[in-house]
């Protein structure tokens, strides 16, 4: 088949592909040009000058909104949310290997809390610990101790919202833990164990450096599903809102191109973000084939 | 592999060195079940605090009584009463199937254009492009977006949807309208098109994993046994990669179903849909109310993936 000359058809699809290209990423390019608007102009072309004065607005802050407040709280956020991701995932993934009571029902509870739609599950929590407030302010009734009488409320950046975070990060993190041991050959981990390796040595010294690329793919979905999350955690945040939420109580009240240097702000983290984890990845598959040609 | 060994050896295996060899292993075996409970059990934990129980208490709420400051623990069905009241006039369709229909019309329009687009697209990159980096990279190019922000990715259509958005002006620059159109923006088009624009990539991935593993030589033997591209492509492509079809469609569809952000943005906070109600309920501290109308959700979304599922055994099956 590679060595026909290309068909017809593959330059339709060419085509097609390079459409499909323009409208992913068309629109985005569209709001990064607008927030360099001059200070006159709108929300849509014709460009009025270019300038970064909407950039200069956004540092001051936009009215009564926290937006750098929340955006602190969002990055904060993403971190754990990636550190667990990366740790409880790929835990789950050794233990899938080895095999275990309860496995189909993990995997089965893992796929449903990836299709359940994301507004019962923040339902879910929110409910989850409202209740859970009750129970502890009557708590503090009934026994009237002191601790408890100051309760305010469970819910929180690193409680609720972290829960709603991970339900939605961890069953990627194992789907993609399951594709990565799928390749995984064990002959690398029975040669550390026959040279006297103990477990712990053979995850320290083997498999994770073998795995390293993929772990940093985990990172990468831990971080920017929760960076970017917002109808998990809508429910479940309490008071004090992270960067999406403010965003989307935005669209509604600002009207001037502040919101689109705020998207450029936004975007232009992300794919730091992503292409620092790319970067990352590619590093070590490099430097593994380096170790692999000298060893060989 | 050391049950193979002890199968083809019966006779050693009934000695008693061999036997004390068992017992260690077993022992051995142990520890490792041990282990995989101790490296799942964070996982579990997580599932069962933030998913199973929360999930329970929706359940159980709903059939909570409630009034304007607090809920209460009393066994109701006036909850699921209250969703569907109405509803058996048939003359005029109630609050909740109205609001059921339109976000179902979402779903099939969504589903119908992220499938074909992203089969399209997986089609291309799978089958058409030769180098394997040049597949990986085309693949990233598709996926990058949805490591970036959903909300940001929907204001990024005003400038171009918008009244005196870029579309509207060229088409009077060309002289094909006099005046704006209107329904560009917040309206049942711009709902669709920022749904396509954001969960084609659920089609992609999927539909494209199926692809890859297709062994190449199947397609040429339909080559060879004189097939057309077009039948290669319907009696042999398509069906192999039904479960990556499968599986997007759950996708979208679950997505759209529940969806609250997207119709709330594109619609301009004027379109309903279900996932809206109990956002809103949820807003007025009607949480019986709202849990109510999340299990109603939750049950016709997984009527929904069963259908879906049965057809695609349905059709392995005829």
């Amino acid at each position: 088949m590679s060595d026909r000359p290309r068909s017809l058809a593959f330059y339709a699809l060419a085509a097609f592909f390079a459409l499909f290209v323009a409208f992913l990423y068309g629109p985005t390019l569209t709001i990064l040009v607008l927030s360099f608007q001059g200070p006159q102009g709108g929300l849509t072309f014709p460009m009025n000058g270019v300038s970064t004065h909407w950039f200069g607005k956004l540092w001051a802050g936009l009215g009564i909104v926290d937006i750098w407040g929340a955006l602190w709280r969002s990055l904060r956020l993403g971190l754990v949310v990636m550190g667990l991701t990366v740790g409880i995932a790929f835990f789950a993934g050794l233990a899938f290997r080895k095999r275990f009571r309860g496995e189909g029902a993990l995997f089965t509870v893992a796929v449903a809390s990836l299709i359940v739609p994301s507004i019962v599950v923040s339902l879910g929590i929110g409910l989850e610990f409202r209740l859970l407030d009750e129970a502890v302010k009557w708590a503090a009734t009934e026994t009237g101790w002191g601790w408890l009488q100051e309760h305010g409320t469970l819910m929180g950046l690193y409680t609720s919202a972290l829960g709603a975070h991970l339900t939605w990060t961890l069953p990627f993190g194992l789907l993609i833990m399951f594709a990565v041991f799928n390749r995984f050959d064990p002959a690398y981990e029975e040669a550390a164990r026959d040279l006297g390796a103990t477990g712990p040595q053979t995850l320290r010294h083997v498999v994770i450096p073998i795995l390293g690329p993929s772990l940093v793919g985990v990172a990468l979905f831990g971080f920017t599903l929760s960076f970017d999350e917002l109808a998990r955690t809508s429910q479940a945040i309490g008071g004090r809102n992270t960067l999406p939420l403010e965003l989307q109580g935005l669209t509604t009240t600002v009207t001037t191109p502040e919101i689109y240097a705020l998207g450029t702000l936004t975007t232009g983290m992300s794919l730091a973000v992503i292409g620092l984890a790319l970067g990352t990845s590619l590093y070590l598959q490099r430097r593994k084939a380096r170790a692999g040609l000298r060893l060989g | 592999m050391t049950d193979t060994a002890l199968a083809a050896m019966p006779a050693l295996a009934e000695s008693p060195p061999a036997l004390t060899t068992t017992a260690s292993l077993t022992q051995k075996t142990r520890r490792r079940r041990a282990l995989a409970y101790i490296q799942a059990a964070p996982m579990a934990l997580v599932f069962l605090l933030f998913f199973v129980v929360p999930l329970g208490l929706t359940v159980i709420v709903s059939f909570w009584a409630y009034n304007e400051y607090e809920i209460i623990p009393a066994f109701t069905v006036q909850n699921y009463v209250d969703v569907f009241e109405g509803c058996l006039n048939t003359t005029d369709a109630c609050t909740t199937v109205r609001t059921y229909l339109s976000t179902l019309k979402f779903c099939v329009l969504t589903w119908v254009f992220t499938l074909l687009i992203g089969f399209t697209v997986a089609y291309f990159v799978a089958f058409h492009v030769r180098s394997r980096t040049m597949q990986m990279a085309l693949f990233l190019v598709c996926t990058i977006p949805f490591w970036t922000s959903n909300v940001i990715r929907m204001i990024s259509w005003i400038p171009l949807l918008g009244r005196n958005g870029l579309v509207n002006d060229t088409l009077m620059g060309m002289g094909l309208i006099k005046s704006p159109i209107e329904g560009l923006l917040y309206s049942d088009f711009s709902v669709v098109l920022a749904f396509v624009h954001l969960n084609t990539v659920f089609m992609i991935v999927p539909i494209f994993n199926s692809m890859a593993r297709i062994d190449r030589a199947l397609i040429e033997a339909a080559y060879d046994a004189g097939a057309s591209g077009w039948q290669t492509l319907w009696n042999v492509v398509v069906p192999l990669a039904k479960p990556g079809i499968a599986i997007g469609s759950i996708f979208v569809v679950t997505l759209v179903m529940g969806d609250f952000v997207t119709v709330g943005v594109m619609g301009g906070q004027q379109i309903a849909s279900v996932g809206k109600v109990i956002q809103v309920q949820m807003s007025a501290l009607q949480l019986p109310a709202a849990a109510a109308n999340a299990v109603v959700l939750l049950g016709a979304v997984m009527l929904m993936i069963v259908a879906m599922t049965r057809l695609i055994d349905l059709r392995k099956e005829l």
